[in-house]
């Protein structure tokens, strides 16, 4: 048997359509937009202004707490305004627009192929250098990678883990990146062990992904210290909490970070960010995206700069199919719907999925028939019929009472109710209140 | 016939010794309340919608009978006449505050504000809202999903279908203010009823520059500022690229009106058009 | 190009309806059928369609008629209602009384508390105990399997296995004589014993349950824990005196047990949301079942049971809740 997560879970229809297809770097864009707030926490606070000259890896905006990311300009050229644009947050936010000219990058950036597997930086230089590159989470939640990094005093990390999962439908990107860029990911496991001080680092690989898993445990030989955990197919493996369910049998309690179970999770793309971040002095500025879809000619991967316009991505992934009913960016499970296809790719954009009109729309809500299908697939136990009752009635104190801020948003429960309900809508929108009226209260 | 006897004289005998227990635990735990929260809450008009800031008329009566000065303390459903007959109870001074009515300041209809999306989710604005800005290029304006309408206890409001935005029924709002608390877009507003109900107010809130907001619908405020200018009283202000008219200073005259270029600006309950005679004086002496 | 479509995620669906649960249900069912087809026949046949038709009907025209909202009916849980109505009457009832079980399963069953999802018990049950209470002589009259094949009110009727029992044992016989004289339990097992039409080959209604629990219609909490509750607490009071009380195996595969496990209790509406909630329900129905049974008057008690727990499954689904993430594994290391 192999390893999961001990509660709930779904398994959706797998559509890898990209899987297998090498990363295809995207030509530079002519035009870049690079929204100020692409992470979680405080949005940063742009540097440059308006007729800047800027070169690829410049900094752009720094970060304005600690809780939040530096962005580097992806492109070289000139700020042509900054101002408000629709972001893949559907609404207008701040944006710094650069128009390209040639592609010249910052001196101080090693663009050659080269590996350099030794470690030199010491602990806090690598933490430093992790922040100073702007790396966030990869993996889609865009948590700053630095402060994950940072164990808090009193507690200690006994294993990273990384996230090799990829519970995704129709994602593909962590998995070509394993493929491909497997030596860095694992000279980027040692930094991230390094930074942590732990001897032991996991990389969680599910089951649908042989090859990956083979390549990696090869790998892996090469390096101390690293072990690759084959994983059953099951959604969200992925979440932190399920993965290090998985991986080490370690439930973190509710309310509490991973450090409680002394673990640290990263992404295997945020790794490589730190690889190229501490050994080549590269920032983050560029991401392998993923552009599926059933009726998307040309499945692919791309390396494509942040700020890179999303029909540039489409086009090169054989153009928007006619019958398009939605442009999600992410995943099917929790990726989020775009109101347009101009948005810009930021940090977190790990895929973008064209979903054909017959696909696009939900199915009509019914009567719950209290089948109990919601309560069995959670992943993290809880009730979710019950907690969109209360959240639609708005009776606050009891939503609290049943946990709602554990709700991970995985949407399993949306995905399996056989009267299409919609769950995780009304969960959301409880988190949201209940979250505002317990900030109220420690105030 | 004894036995008879005994069951009278003893459940007698057990009856009365409990109601005398009871009188003075009664006596003892007593609990003294004011009996002019009664008398208050008598002329409250029991609607317990929480339009006035406190949960339910009896609260609103005691909080009413504790403080000293009740001008700040309002019941919007009453008005003027309820909170009168509740101040002469307690003998204290009320300011007559102005009846209001909630407006919503939102003209996008279909035809307006060209949908350029398609909302597929729970019907529930505020949803609706923390998934993006709308199915429109507006992203300040109404949603179209009701949420307002179900907050209203009064039945005062409702959607009209073909233009997809909520409607007051005048009479019937009693400007409790649950529609505004609703409203995840702040677009509903407690306004002045004005005299014989006629008001003027930018049925707009989209802070959009004019571009946008013009390019989004048709009738959104550009923040032309010509509203501001030929205000003959200040009440017009221009902030976030969106005109405001403040009801305290307008004095309806309806110049506004005239020259706003996208018809933001509406009146209502204004007598329909006469040829062009402008009265602003004689207006607000009403 | 098409307007896009806007929605929260998910954006996929697992394609699991209320139609196909139901529906699913009633493919489980169809064994059961055929068994009550042959071993009835003809009463069987009319019984199955009066109450399934009576059933659909009466939910349409209360939908149309009083409640004014859409119709439901497509959705298979009328019919469904009106099969296990069916499955728990005599093939040899009349067709008013059937009709009058349909209405009081639907109408008070059902839509009295808003229609699918919000009736606290099971509509098929509560239409069949109205009925067994109402007109307890034609709900007891059980016509003899086989030979009544052609034959609907003019059956020949015989006791069922139960009521063989419970006669004997009150009038001083011992359980072993009383054993002579019901079927085998190789016949209980294939349902060749007088009951209700759909209840007595506890095989068709296994073969049901192997279904469901393969297209994940429903999980084995409910139906083992029922069954293994009254299997150990026949069992032990058999062990007691087994002269006195019947075996573990003898009240398993008589009455509807079997039915009410498989097909009744674990009815979505009126069953509790938290896997450790349905073993309590499911022991709780076990309990009061052999109690009934054992001590009680009436021979039979799975009906009563069932809608005596479906009554405390608010109280369970608020006390028992299904086991959270991070709550018990507490291995951190300081």
């Amino acid at each position: 048997m192999l390893k999961t997560f001990s509660l709930g879970g779904v398994h959706p229809a797998e559509n890898k359509f990209s899987a297998g297809q090498k990363i295809e770097v995207l030509p530079v864009p002519e035009q870049v937009s690079v929204p100020i707030a692409q992470h979680i926490g405080a949005p940063s606070e742009p540097v440059v202004a308006k007729g800047d000259e800027v070169k690829v890896g410049q900094l752009i905006a720094k970060s304005t707490g600690f809780v939040s990311a530096n962005i580097h300009s992806p492109v070289s050229g000139k700020v042509f305004k900054i101002d408000d644009i629709i972001d893949a947050s559907g609404y207008k936010r701040k944006a710094i627009i650069i128009k390209t000219e040639g592609d010249e990058w910052d001196e101080s950036i090693d663009r050659s192929e080269d590996l350099i597997t030794e470690v030199t930086a010491s602990p806090e230089e690598i933490i430093k250098k992790v922040g100073e590159a702007g790396i966030v989470g990869l993996g889609g939640a865009t948590f700053p990678a630095h402060v994950k990094l940072s164990v808090p005093p009193g507690k200690t990390c006994e294993v990273l883990i990384l996230n090799g999962v990829e519970c995704e439908p129709y994602l593909t990107a962590d998995h070509q990146l394993m493929m491909e860029k497997g030596d860095e990911i694992m000279v980027g496991t040692q930094i991230l062990m390094k930074a942590l001080k732990v001897e032991k680092a996991i990389i969680g690989i599910e089951n649908n992904k042989p090859d990956a898993i083979k390549h990696m445990s090869e790998l892996a030989g090469k390096y101390p210290g690293i072990t690759i955990q084959p994983l059953k197919v099951q959604y969200p493996q992925g979440g932190e909490k399920q993965l290090i369910d998985a991986c080490i049998g370690r439930q973190i309690p509710s309310g509490k970070l991973p450090i409680e179970v002394g673990a640290v999770v990263q992404n295997v793309g945020t790794t490589l960010a730190v690889y190229e971040a501490v050994q080549k002095n590269k920032p983050l500025f560029e991401r392998v995206v993923t552009v599926t879809g059933k009726s998307v000619s040309k499945p692919s991967n791309f390396l494509a700069r942040v700020g890179t316009p999303l029909n540039q991505l489409i086009d090169a992934a054989g153009g928007l199919p006619e019958d398009t009913g939605k442009v999600i960016g992410g995943g099917p499970m929790m990726g989020k719907a775009l109101s347009s296809t101009e948005v810009p790719i930021t940090k977190g954009s790990s895929g973008i999925l064209i979903m054909p009109d017959e696909m696009a729309k939900r199915g009509k809500t019914e009567a719950c028939i209290r089948c109990s299908k919601c309560v069995s697939v959670c992943p993290m136990g809880l009730s979710p019929y019950l907690l969109m009752t209360v959240s639609d009635k708005a009776i606050w104190d009891r939503a609290e009472e049943e946990k709602i801020m554990d709700c991970i948003e995985c949407g399993s429960c949306s995905f399996t109710c056989p009267a299409n309900r919609p769950l995780l809508d009304y969960i959301r929108l409880g988190k949201g209140k209940v979250g505002q009226i317990m900030r109220s209260r420690t105030k | 016939m004894n036995v008879v006897l005994i069951t009278i004289i003893s459940l007698g005998v057990l009856g009365s010794l409990a109601a005398i227990i009871l009188y003075f635990v009664a006596q003892k735990f007593k609990v003294f309340e004011d009996p002019r929260i009664d008398q208050v809450e008598e002329v409250l008009p029991a609607a317990n919608c929480g339009g006035c800031g406190y949960p339910g008329c009896r609260a609103f009566a005691e909080a009413m009978v504790k403080s000293d000065d009740i001008s700040d303390l309002n019941c919007p459903v009453g008005g003027a006449d309820t909170m009168s007959a509740a101040a002469a109870i307690l003998g204290k001074e009320v300011a007559a505050a102005d009846p209001m009515v909630a407006v919503v300041r939102c003209n996008g209809t279909c035809e307006n504000r060209p949908r350029i999306t398609e909302y597929d989710g729970a019907t529930s604005c505020t949803i609706a809202t923390s998934l993006y800005g709308g199915d429109t290029g507006c992203s300040n304006g109404c949603l179209g999903l009701g949420e307002c309408v179900d907050a209203c206890a009064f039945n005062a409001m409702y959607m009209d279908e073909e233009t997809g935005l909520p409607v007051i029924i005048e009479d019937n709002c009693v400007s409790c203010g649950a529609c505004v608390d609703a409203c995840p877009k702040n677009i509903i507003e407690l306004r002045k009823k004005g005299p014989k109900s006629r008001r003027i107010f930018v049925s707009c809130v989209n802070t959009d520059k004019g571009a946008a907001a013009k390019k989004a619908c048709s009738v959104a405020c550009i923040a032309c500022k010509k509203c501001q200018k030929i205000c003959p009283f200040d009440a017009i202000t221009v902030e976030n690229n969106l005109a405001y008219i403040d009801y305290n200073k307008c004095k309806l005259c309806r110049k506004c009106v005239a020259e706003c270029p996208t018809n933001a600006i509406h009146m209502i309950n204004f007598p329909p058009p006469k040829p062009k005679v402008e009265k602003p004086v004689a207006e607000s002496a009403e | 190009m098409n307007r896009l479509t806007v929605s929260p995620s998910p954006h996929v669906h697992s394609g699991d309806s209320v139609k196909k649960n139901m529906y699913g249900v009633i493919i489980a069912l169809v064994p059961a059928l055929a068994a009550s087809l042959y071993y009835f026949g003809l009463g069987a046949a009319i019984v199955t369609i009066t109450a399934v038709v009576s059933c659909v009907f009466f939910e349409w025209a209360i939908q149309k008629y009083l409640l004014k909202n859409d119709s439901t009916i497509m959705d298979g849980s009328a019919a469904l209602t009106g099969l296990l109505l069916a499955f728990n009457m005599p093939s040899n009832l009349p067709i008013w009384i059937i009709i009058i079980g349909s209405l009081v399963a639907i109408g008070i069953g059902k839509m009295s508390f808003g229609g699918l999802g919000n009736n606290p018990f099971n509509p098929a049950l509560v239409g069949r105990v109205f009925l067994l209470i109402s007109f307890p002589v034609q709900m007891t009259l059980w016509p003899k399997p086989i030979v009544s094949q052609a034959h609907y009110l003019d059956a020949e009727t015989g006791a069922t296995p139960l009521s063989v029992m419970k006669e004997g044992l009150a009038n001083g016989e011992t359980v072993s004589t009383m054993m002579s004289k019901i079927p085998s339990y190789t016949e209980l097992f294939f349902g060749n014993s007088g009951g209700s039409a759909g209840e007595i080959a506890a095989a068709a209604l296994l073969i049901g349950l192997i279904f469901m629990l393969i297209r994940k219609i429903i999980t084995w909490h409910i139906p083992v824990a029922i069954i293994g509750s009254i299997a150990v607490f026949t069992g032990i009071l058999h062990l007691v005196n087994p002269e006195v009380y019947a075996g573990p195996l003898f009240h398993l595969l008589t009455g509807g047990v079997m039915l009410g496990a498989i097909f009744m209790a674990t009815d979505y509406v009126s069953s509790p949301m938290a896997n450790k909630g349905m073993i309590i329900y499911g022991i709780g129905i076990g309990v009061i079942t052999v109690v009934i049974r054992v001590f009680g008057a009436y021979p039979e008690g799975v009906s009563f049971a069932i809608l005596i727990m479906n009554g405390f499954v608010p109280l369970i689904d608020k006390y028992v809740k299904p086991k959270r993430f991070g709550e018990v594994v507490k291995t951190a290391k300081a």
